[in-house]
């Protein structure tokens, strides 16, 4: 029972009070990036919950073992190497999500989602609350992109998971650019703040 | 790809204007964002992304070509490429403040923050992807951050106004940057048109 509570906490904390994304503006690039398709989003969200929780498990296992002064160079080339089986993995199973994702699959290596949490989480904790924590980072990672690829893949192309909503027509192509995705984004952020500072208002 | 001053000239207006690296291939926008609340701050950082980019699209492409093709190991790039890249920053800055202490005090301060900036690391695997030769390569490195500081130059203009300005309360800070660049997006897409 008490695990369970325990894992309700972390997730209430990944997902809501310090999500990577809408809370602590982490890892705009692939947010940007690959919000075009709802799909894309989701491939990438699970690509990166998967190095977050590999990565945070073995530094916080080695994080006596590892040197203070060359700590930064040492998670990233942990983080590099899970990245590179994750690349490996998707290019020999999901090679039309690995393609579509392209450049930001290695790029994982430098989310500062990934590196945030190994130095402010993994470094100081036990393997296993390690753990836990880059799977609620990555869920609420995975869940803020799904957002805003959700409005963006609707409105942009007129379909959700590639079903034609619309019969075909795309309302705003507008958002499937570039500047879409900036404007998105910019309005759920918008959106958090806002409903923060009701919740602050209201106490 | 054939060289001459015609091709690298359509080669840079692609690189620079068309395919911005912010603004359209969305590299690069943790500095794109963070460090463009003024205008002076802003250019150290194009000035800092273009020495580095430039400089590692030559070291990588040699990394790639002399080392890991001839012992088959490809698939080490990502890794092999980040240490090559935080390697050559923590060079460069230590290289700079004994030899050019100048350069080093209008620089210093990002030099660090280039490591995790992905647009380095994203030009250095796309020139290897688009099968670049040693002079795009460091061309490519070349225009594309003078792409960034264009962006970024511009960017700081904009928000130094909007410090100024009266926002709705929910707007303020992170998302009017963000609604700003979409604006900008916006006018660099008027280059994709152009053709050659």
């Amino acid at each position: 029972m008490k695990e369970r509570v325990s894992f309700l906490a972390f997730l209430k904390n990944g997902v809501i009070d310090n999500n990577p994304t809408f809370v602590q503006l982490l890892g705009m690039c692939p947010t940007l990036a690959t919000s075009t398709s709802l799909l894309n989003a989701l491939g990438m969200g699970a690509a990166a919950t998967f190095v977050l929780i590999c990565s945070n498990l073995v530094i916080s296992l080695l994080r006596k073992i590892i040197p203070q002064k060359v700590r930064i160079a040492a998670y990233i080339v942990i983080i590099a190497g899970f990245v590179t089986m994750i690349d490996l993995l998707m290019q020999a199973f999901v090679p039309a999500l690995s393609n579509s994702l392209g450049l930001f699959i290695p790029l994982i290596v430098v989310n500062c989602i990934i590196l945030a949490r190994a130095e402010s989480y993994a470094s100081k904790n036990k393997p296993l609350p390690s753990a836990l924590d880059g799977l609620t980072m990555g869920i609420g990672f995975t869940l803020a992109l799904s957002c805003v690829a959700t409005v963006r893949e609707i409105l942009g192309s007129g379909t959700i998971l590639g079903f034609e909503l619309f019969g075909g027509v795309a309302p705003l192509t507008l958002f499937a650019l570039p500047a879409g995705g900036f404007l998105v984004l910019g309005f759920f952020i918008a959106l958090v703040q806002f409903l923060k500072d009701r919740k602050g208002g209201e106490k | 790809m054939e060289i001459s001053l015609g091709a690298i000239f359509v080669f840079a207006i692609n690189a620079i204007l068309v395919e911005n690296l912010c603004l359209v291939r969305f590299l690069g926008i943790c500095p794109f964002l963070g460090v463009s609340k003024k205008t002076d701050t802003a250019i150290g950082m194009g000035l800092a992304v273009t020495f580095i980019m430039t400089l590692s699209s030559f070291i990588t492409w040699l990394v790639h070509r002399f080392i890991l093709v001839p012992a088959h190991l490809e698939y080490l790039r990502t890794i092999a490429f980040i240490l090559v890249i935080a390697a050559l920053v923590q060079f460069v800055e230590t290289a700079l403040k004994k030899l050019v202490p100048a350069l080093y005090s209008a620089l210093g301060i990002y030099l660090p923050l280039i490591t995790t900036n992905c647009a380095v690391l994203g030009i250095a695997i796309t020139n290897i992807t688009e099968n670049y030769g040693l002079l795009y390569s460091v061309l490519n490195g070349l225009f594309c951050a003078l792409g960034f500081t264009l962006a970024i130059w511009i960017f700081s203009c904009a928000r130094e106004r909007i410090e100024h300005s009266d926002i709705p309360k929910a707007f303020q800070g992170f998302p009017i940057a963000l609604v700003t660049a979409a604006l900008l997006s916006f006018a660099f897409m008027g280059f994709s048109g152009m053709e050659f």
